[in-house]
């Protein structure tokens, strides 16, 4: 447990460490100097530098953390509960769902805020029809299978919708704001609506960071957990619950940011080892660590803003391919 | 609450099977207690598995009723129930490495509250149960990397863990070599001495014989019983439910008490 701690609080201290870098990097120049007046009380002589980093940078820097933490703790506690390392938090159709929500609303024309209200109410609902599907279906028989292929068909039936969407739009203005909303972006993240999303993924979070222990009897398998004293329907519904409720939340702050949710947990796992007591809260980190950085790169690297979701699935897949290669020398 | 140490299990005209099929075993009644031991015999395919899910509540039964201790089964919640009856499935791997002590504490869920984590009890009660099976040596191995025998040995603990009044068995010593099996069969008879209830499964008749047990005898849908094992090995049950030529034989040093051994015959 003493090992345990101090992996956690070393990658605690390297993200607050990550942030404060953030806040100096970007186009705006900010002195070393200037940024620490400012961390310390607030004050500036440049009216500018407040504006850009307490309205800009900063709450770019707390979406990206929250955004890549939420997508990873989802990520790991599915890959736990489907007892399958190639799980993302997609499994369900989070992602699908929410991306129709935000299409049919720019289709509309709503304000900002019903946009990602839209988004969140996609996101549950896809994931609500998938566990009903499989639910009608019977859970007699592989329970976790059926419910896998009921995400699929979800997934497909709401990825058919947004064609559907995106074919109806108009091409000058609405379709460019669908297509880019897709691809991901943290640059319009604002700090009055932080505090409604980190209130939400606290509220997701939490149920998951305390099942740790619950997940790792599950993993020798639903029959043999049940013996062993766990309601495993419960379990699972109280995971999808809160994976939904985090994943949601932050895709409607950030649009679809893939890869982070699959690859992160893998890093997590073969730095602390399969228990997901520590596994989870690390994750957790690790996936704020790896969006922040992914984003800086996504601000900092071209003349113009680089989509999030194109930088972390250019990186993410040549680095999962480097994993595999890791990981299938081990167990798993 | 249920004293966990005096268990029966009641099954009254009980059908078994997945809903929408033909039940795979039908009409039993059945009475299991925590101080006897029971033998399972029969094909494979005959329902086993099916039966030992219905008896941990997992499955439902399709018609009758299974109660403990006059209570239906499926009014106790999982964690009761895994505070009475624990489950030992066979040998088997698993994708995640987990140490053996974890592996064994996973048998503690039950006594642990819903968002628990093992506190000092479960530690000391791992520990003694590590001990009494004599495989301390291996509490900081990685479970995957442990031979069959090894690994059974572990998930019995981890069903000791439960401190359940009633163990359930899945071919226990299907896995094991001879001197494994051998061990094995000698914890299960400390056990059952130890007034625990024993219901394993086995393709080995000669064990109902050496754990002095009751006989199940799965075949065509139904459960026949015996109360002793002599009773229910005999040439012409065995023929039946195996469909070889088997003689029973008395062996044993003279003096003292004899065996009885099933023997197949090969030649005719």
């Amino acid at each position: 447990m003493m090992k345990q701690s101090l992996i956690l609080l070393s990658c605690t201290l390297l993200l607050l460490l990550e942030a404060m870098v953030s806040l100096w990097i970007g186009r705006y120049p900010v002195s070393p100097d200037q940024l620490f007046s400012f961390l310390i009380d607030r004050q500036s002589t440049d009216p500018h530098l407040h504006a850009v980093l307490f309205h800009i940078r900063l709450p770019r820097i707390i979406g990206a953390v929250a955004v890549g933490g939420a997508l990873s703790l989802a990520g790991a506690a599915y890959q736990g509960m489907f007892r399958n390392p190639m799980v993302s938090p997609d499994i369900l159709g989070v992602s699908s769902g929410a991306g129709f929500g935000a299409a049919l609303a720019i289709l509309l024309s709503l304000p900002a805020i019903a946009v990602q209200a839209s988004a969140f109410a996609g996101g549950a609902i896809a994931v609500f029809l998938a566990v009903w599907v499989s639910r009608s279906i019977g859970k007699n028989h592989n329970a976790i299978l059926v419910l896998v292929l009921s995400g699929i068909v979800i997934s497909a039936l709401f990825t058919a919708l947004i064609s559907l969407v995106k074919y109806s739009a108009d091409p000058e203005n609405r379709l460019p704001a669908i297509t880019f909303w897709l691809m991901g972006s943290l640059a319009d993240i604002r700090m009055q609506e932080l505090p409604y999303v980190l209130a939400l993924v606290t509220a997701g979070s939490l149920p998951i960071l305390l099942s740790g222990w619950r997940l790792n009897v599950l993993s020798f398998g639903e029959d043999e957990a049940r013996a062993l004293g766990i309601h495993t329907d419960r379990l699972r519904m109280i995971i999808i619950g809160s994976a939904t409720l985090v994943t949601a939340s932050v895709i409607a702050l950030s649009g679809l940011v893939g890869w982070i949710g699959l690859v992160i947990p893998h890093v997590a796992r073969m730095i602390t080892g399969p228990d997901h007591r520590i596994q989870l809260p690390l994750s957790f980190l690790s996936g704020g660590i790896a969006l922040l950085f992914f984003d800086n790169l996504a601000r900092s690297l071209l003349a113009v803003e680089i989509p999030i979701g194109i930088i972390t699935a250019l990186a993410g897949a040549p680095f999962f391919i480097i994993l595999l290669k890791i990981i299938s020398r081990e167990t798993w | 609450m249920v004293d966990q140490k005096k268990l029966r299990l009641h099954i009254r005209d009980t059908s078994l099977g997945y809903r929408l099929r033909k039940p795979l075993l039908k009409s039993i009644n059945l009475s299991i207690s925590s101080d006897e031991t029971f033998c399972i015999l029969g094909q494979n395919g005959t329902g086993k598995t099916t039966f030992f899910k219905s008896l941990l509540g997992i499955l439902p039964p399709l018609s009758g009723s299974i109660t403990l201790n006059g209570k239906p089964l499926g009014s106790f919640s999982r964690k009761e129930l895994a505070k009475l009856i624990a489950y030992v499935p066979q040998a088997h791997h698993t994708p995640f490495p987990y140490k053996v002590n974890d592996v064994i504490l996973f048998g503690r869920t039950a006594h642990m509250n819903f968002f628990g984590s093992p506190g000092r009890k479960d530690l000391l009660v791992v520990d003694s149960i590590l001990d009494m099976l004599e495989i301390s040596h291996l509490a900081d191995c990685i479970y995957t990397e442990l031979s069959g025998g090894e690994r059974q040995m572990v998930v019995i603990a981890r069903a000791l863990a439960q401190e359940a009044g009633l163990l359930i068995l899945d071919e226990p010593a299907s896995n094991l070599d001879y001197g494994n099996q051998a061990r094995l069969l000698k914890k299960i008879r400390a056990l059952a001495e130890a007034k625990t209830g024993i219901l394993m499964t086995t393709h080995q008749p000669d064990q109902a014989f050496l754990l002095d047990a009751k006989v199940l005898m799965l075949s065509n849908g139904s459960v026949l019983h015996y109360d002793d094992a002599s009773e229910a090995l005999q040439p012409d049950i065995l023929k039946k439910i195996y469909g070889v030529n088997v003689e029973v034989i008395e062996a044993g040093t003279p003096g003292k008490n004899p065996l009885k051994v099933c023997r197949p015959l090969i030649d005719s």
